[in-house]
C-alpha cells in the first residue's frame, strides 16, 4: 500500500516552507478522506496537488482553509504551528482559496463580492462604495486583473468571475493561494490567460497550490507535484523530472492508457439529422438559433464548446425533453421532432444525460431497477407493462454489472451507495445495452475516475464500431479530441464550425470563444508570424513570454 | 350616491388615520420577516411571537403598572420565541416552516394556558391610561381643518409605536443596503458558503437576524394589546402575523415595498369597517355587510397570491432562504 515515491530534491528545495501539513487524517462515517497525509509546499512555488475524484485533494485543502476540521494532524504555516478552526483563521494566516464552484454572490456587484467580510471601515461602518472601488482599482493594476467593480457578478462570464475570485483572495492579502480545479470551466484561451496570471503572482512572491486532474496542466504550470490516491499521498515529484505517464500511474495505481485506441471511422448512412433546429432556454431566451448537422452510422460527432452555449438544450431537443420551436430532427428517414422522450427512446435513441444524479439515476432505487429505467415496459421485464418480472430484471442486472464492471455488492444495492464512477457505469450500461441506433452521450465521464473514463471511452468506441451513430457532448476538450471523428463547435446556440479531430487546440479555442472560422484562421496565421502571446490580460512580461512556448507543445502532445 | 360617498371616504382622515395604524401594526412583524429571511431563515412564526408579546405585555403592565417595562418584556418574550425558532432552524437544521408553525401553535396554547393562571381565571380587564401606550396629541392643532387637519388626524395623532415603526423602517432600509453588516446579512441569505469562505460567521448573523424578527414582532404585540385594543384576548392577533408575512412577500423582501404593502393592507382592513357604513350600492349581494366584509378581508391574500404567481412582478426570495447551512464537506 505504502509505495511512496520520493524524488531527491535539488534546486527547488532551498526555499523555506510556506505550508507544512503533518499526519492529517479525516474520516466521515464510511469514508476515509485523508489518511495520514503529509504535504509540504515551498514559498514561491506552484505546487500541483493531483489525484482522481474522491482522492481527498479537496478535503485536504478544505482542512487547510478551515472549512473542515481534521480528526488529527498538525499544520504549520511559515514554520509556525497554526490553529485553523475556520476560514477566518486561514485568512488571517494569509491563506486564500478559489473554490471549484465559485463562492460569489450573483446579485451583488463585483466590488461587494470582493470586499465582503473585510469591508473598508470595519463591521459597524457604513458601506463605503468609493473606498471599495478605489482599493479594487489598485489591486487590478498591481496584478493586471481588469474588471468593472460595479458590474453585477452574476452577469459576468465564467472567466471574469474567476478573476473576481482571485481578486477577492488578493484583497485579503493572501500569500498562499489554493486554486481548486480552476480550469474546468475555461476555454483554452482563458486557461492560457489564467496561467499567465498565476505565473505573475508567483513572480510577485505568492505561493500557489493548484488542484487538478489534468495532467498536461500539471506539466505546464507546476514546479512540484503531490499525488494522492484514496486519501493517501502516493508520490512527491519534481515536475521537470516526471511525465504524464508516471503521474497517471501513481494516481490510478496501475499503468493506464491515456490515449483512446481506435481505428479510423467507417461512416455509413446518415442516422441522425438535425436541421435548422431552434429552441428556447428555461428563461425563454433563444438557446438554439438554427443548429444543423448529421451523424452517420459508425462515427462519433463531438460537440465542443464552453458550457452554456446551447449544448444542453440541443441534447434535450433531440431526446424529447425540450420542445423545438423550429426545424426538424430526423432519425434515419423518420421525423422525430418533438416526440416525447418515451417515443424517442422507443424509436432507437439512447441518452446518457449530463447529470447522472439529477436525471440519469433514481438514487433511491436499486442498481437493478436503475438498469431497466425507461425500459420497464419491455416484454422482457414486465407482463403487459404492468407486472414486473423481478427474476428477469435481476438476471439482466447481474449480467450488466459483470459486463460493465460495476463495482457494486449486487443488483439490490441502492444507486446512492455507489461511487460516482460506478453510478456512471450503471447509466452507461443501461443505455448501451438497449443497442441503440443513435447514442447521445452528454458529459459521459464527468466526475469519474481515470479507470472508469478509460472503460467508458472504450465502450463508446466499441458501440461506434458496432454501427451506432454517437453524438458526444463534453466540456473536456481532450475527451472530444480523442474520441470524435468530427468535431462541431457550438457558440451561442449555433454550430460555428465542423472540424477534423486533428485541428489545433488554438483554433478550437478561438471557435469556442465565438470567432468565425475565417477569423480563427486569420488570427492563427497572424499569431504564428508575430509570435505574440494569446491576448494576455496580465502585464507581467516575463510571465507572458512563457506562454507561446507552451502552446505548440500542448498541440503536439495531443495531435 | 354610493360612489360620491366612497370617494369622500377614500380621502378622509377617518380611513387613513386607522389605516396607517393597522399598517404600522403589520409593518413591525413584516420588517422582522424581511431581516430574518434576508439572512436565509424562513420565518412564519411572526404570528406566534406577536401573540406572546401581546400576552406578556398585558400581564406585565397590569402587574407592575410600568408601560415601558411591559414593552421591553413583550419584545424579549417575542425574541425568546424567535430564539427557539433559530435554535431549531440553525442548530438542528429543522424544516423552518414546520418549526415556525410549531411556534405559532405553541404560542396560542401557551398564552391560552397561562392567561387564567396569571389572572386568577379572570382574564385581563380593559386597560386604561396610564397603563396604555399613548397617542401623540399636539393640542395646538386640535381645531385645524383642511389639509393641516388631515395631516394632523392622519400623521400626528398616531400611537407612539407608529413613530417607532417608521424609525425601524428607515433603520432597516439603511442597515440592509447601506452598511457593511447589511451586505453580510444579504450575502448569508444568498449564498452562505460564499459568506463563510469570506470569513463571515453565518450562524451568528442568522441568530441575530431571527432574534431581531422576534423583538420586532413582540413590539408589535405590545402595540396591539397596549396601544390599540387596550386588552388581551386569546388569539387576539387574528392572523396579523400571517398578513405581515404576505406583506413581506408582496414587498419582495424589500423594506420600502413591504411598508407600501402594509399600508395597502392596513387601508384594506379599515375599509372593511367603513364599508358597511356607506350608502347602499344597489347591487344586492354586496350591500349585505355579511358578504362585503369577508370579500374585502380577502384583499391582502388575493394580492399576495397574484404576486406569488408573478402577475404583479415576480417575487424572488433570497436564494438560500429556508436552506440550512452545512459547512464543509466534499
Amino acid at each position: 500500500m505504502q509505495e511512496l515515491i520520493e524524488t531527491q530534491e535539488p534546486g527547488v528545495g532551498e526555499a523555506p516552507l510556506a505550508v507544512e501539513m503533518r499526519h492529517i487524517s479525516k474520516a466521515w462515517p464510511g469514508v476515509v478522506a485523508n489518511d495520514d497525509v503529509n504535504l509540504t509546499v515551498r514559498r514561491g512555488e506552484i505546487h500541483a496537488l493531483v489525484g482522481e475524484n474522491g482522492a481527498g485533494k479537496t478535503t485536504l485543502m478544505n482542512i487547510l482553509y478551515g472549512l473542515v476540521r481534521p480528526n488529527s494532524g498538525e499544520i504549520f504555516i511559515d514554520g509556525k504551528v497554526a490553529r485553523i478552526t475556520g476560514p477566518r483563521d486561514a485568512i488571517s494566516l494569509g491563506i486564500g482559496m478559489v473554490h471549484q464552484h465559485f463562492m460569489l454572490i450573483p446579485p451583488l456587484t463585483v466590488a461587494e463580492n470582493i470586499v465582503l467580510g473585510r469591508e473598508p471601515g470595519g463591521t459597524f461602518s457604513r458601506y463605503q462604495r468609493q473606498e471599495a472601488r478605489a482599493r479594487i482599482a489598485d489591486l487590478s493594476k498591481q496584478y493586471g486583473l481588469h474588471i468593472d467593480p460595479d458590474a453585477i457578478t452574476g452577469q459576468l462570464s465564467v472567466g471574469q468571475q474567476q478573476r473576481v475570485e482571485i481578486l477577492k483572495v488578493l484583497y485579503r492579502q493572501a500569500q498562499i493561494l489554493i486554486m481548486d480545479e480552476p480550469t474546468g470551466v475555461l476555454t483554452p484561451q482563458e486557461t492560457g490567460e489564467l496561467f499567465v496570471v498565476l505565473r505573475g503572482l508567483v513572480a510577485q512572491g505568492k505561493t500557489i497550490i493548484f488542484i487538478t486532474h489534468k495532467l498536461r496542466e500539471v506539466l505546464d504550470l507546476s514546479d512540484r507535484v503531490t499525488v494522492m490516491r484514496r486519501g493517501k499521498v502516493v508520490g512527491n515529484l519534481i515536475t521537470r523530472e516526471t511525465s504524464q505517464e508516471e503521474i497517471a500511474r501513481l494516481m490510478v495505481g496501475r499503468e493506464v492508457l491515456l490515449r483512446v485506441e481506435k481505428t479510423p471511422a467507417r461512416p455509413g448512412d446518415v442516422l441522425l439529422r438535425v436541421d435548422r433546429v431552434t429552441a428556447d432556454s428555461e428563461r425563454g431566451l433563444a438557446a438554439l438559433r438554427g443548429v444543423s448537422f448529421e451523424v452517420r452510422a459508425g462515427e462519433i460527432l463531438g460537440i465542443a464548446g464552453v458550457e452554456g452555449n446551447g449544448q444542453s438544450e440541443l441534447v434535450e431537443v433531440i431526446t424529447g425533453l425540450r420542445r423545438a420551436t423550429g426545424g426538424k430532427v430526423w432519425l434515419g428517414d423518420r421525423d422525430i421532432t418533438n416526440l416525447s422522450a418515451r417515443q424517442v427512446r422507443t424509436a432507437g435513441i439512447a441518452h446518457i444525460p449530463e447529470d447522472r444524479r439529477e436525471s440519469g439515476l433514481v438514487l433511491g432505487y436499486t442498481v437493478g431497477n436503475n438498469m431497466i429505467l425507461g425500459r420497464q415496459r419491455w416484454a422482457l421485464f414486465s407482463i403487459d407493462g404492468i407486472l414486473l418480472r423481478l427474476k428477469q430484471i435481476l438476471n439482466w442486472a447481474v449480467r450488466l454489472i459483470r459486463e460493465f464492471d460495476v463495482r457494486a455488492p449486487g443488483p439490490s444495492t441502492l444507486a446512492r451507495a455507489l461511487s460516482g464512477g460506478n453510478q456512471q457505469k450503471v447509466v452507461v450500461a443501461r443505455e448501451l445495452s438497449a443497442e441503440p441506433k443513435v447514442l447521445v452521450a452528454s458529459q459521459p465521464t464527468r466526475g469519474v475516475d481515470i479507470g472508469a473514463i478509460e472503460f467508458i471511452h472504450r465502450r463508446l468506441v466499441a458501440q461506434r464500431d458496432a454501427g451506432a451513430a454517437i453524438l458526444l457532448v463534453s466540456a473536456e476538450l481532450d475527451e472530444i479530441r480523442s474520441l470524435s471523428d468530427r468535431i462541431a463547435v457550438m457558440y451561442e446556440g449555433r454550430i460555428v464550425g465542423i472540424e477534423s479531430p486533428e485541428v489545433s487546440e488554438e483554433r478550437l479555442g478561438l471557435l469556442m470563444a465565438g470567432a468565425s472560422p475565417q477569423q480563427a484562421e486569420a488570427e492563427r496565421v497572424a499569431r504564428s508570424t508575430e509570435g505574440a502571446a494569446p491576448a494576455p490580460l496580465a502585464s507581467q512580461p516575463q510571465a507572458a513570454e512563457a506562454e507561446p512556448a507552451a502552446s505548440p507543445q500542448q498541440a503536439d502532445a495531443e495531435g | 350616491m354610493f360612489l360620491s360617498e366612497l370617494g369622500k371616504l377614500l380621502i378622509s382622515g377617518d380611513l387613513w388615520g386607522p389605516g396607517l395604524q393597522f399598517g404600522a401594526l403589520l409593518l413591525l412583524p413584516a420588517l422582522g420577516g424581511v431581516i430574518s429571511e434576508r439572512s436565509g431563515v424562513v420565518n412564519v412564526a411572526m404570528e406566534g411571537m406577536m401573540l406572546t408579546g401581546a400576552f406578556f405585555g398585558a400581564i406585565v403592565v397590569v402587574d407592575t403598572h410600568s408601560v415601558l417595562l411591559a414593552v421591553l418584556v413583550a419584545m424579549l418574550t417575542g425574541g425568546m420565541m424567535a430564539l427557539v425558532h433559530a435554535f431549531f432552524a440553525i442548530q438542528f437544521k429543522a424544516d423552518q416552516i414546520v418549526s415556525g408553525i410549531a411556534i405559532n401553535i405553541a404560542a396560542l396554547g401557551l398564552t391560552g394556558f397561562l392567561l387564567p393562571i396569571f389572572t386568577n381565571g379572570e382574564g385581563v380587564a380593559t386597560l386604561h391610561a396610564p397603563l396604555t401606550l399613548p397617542n401623540l396629541d399636539l393640542a395646538f392643532l386640535d381645531h385645524s381643518a383642511g389639509v393641516l387637519g388631515f395631516i394632523n388626524e392622519v400623521f400626528l395623532q398616531q400611537n407612539v409605536i407608529f413613530y417607532i415603526s417608521i424609525a425601524v423602517l428607515l433603520g432597516m432600509q439603511y442597515l440592509l443596503f447601506h452598511t457593511n453588516i447589511g451586505l453580510r446579512i444579504r450575502s448569508v441569505g444568498e449564498h452562505p458558503q460564499a459568506a463563510d469562505t469570506a470569513g463571515i460567521n453565518v450562524r451568528l448573523i442568522r441568530y441575530l437576524c431571527v432574534i431581531t424578527s422576534g423583538l420586532l414582532s413582540g413590539l408589535a404585540g405590545a402595540f396591539l394589546a397596549l396601544g390599540v385594543a387596550h386588552i388581551f384576548n386569546p388569539n387576539m392577533t387574528e392572523g396579523r402575523g400571517f398578513i405581515a408575512l404576505a406583506a413581506m412577500i408582496f414587498g419582495k423582501w424589500k423594506p420600502w415595498n413591504t411598508a407600501l404593502a402594509c399600508l395597502i393592507f392596513g387601508l384594506g382592513t379599515e375599509l372593511q369597517y367603513q364599508f358597511p357604513l356607506l350608502p347602499t350600492t344597489g347591487i344586492g349581494i354586496i350591500d349585505t355587510p355579511l358578504h362585503s366584509t369577508p370579500l374585502l378581508a380577502m384583499i391582502p391574500y388575493v394580492l399576495t397570491i397574484l404576486v406569488l404567481v408573478g402577475l404583479i412582478g415576480r417575487a424572488v426570495a433570497p436564494a438560500a432562504d429556508g436552506l440550512p447551512y452545512e459547512p464543509g464537506g466534499e
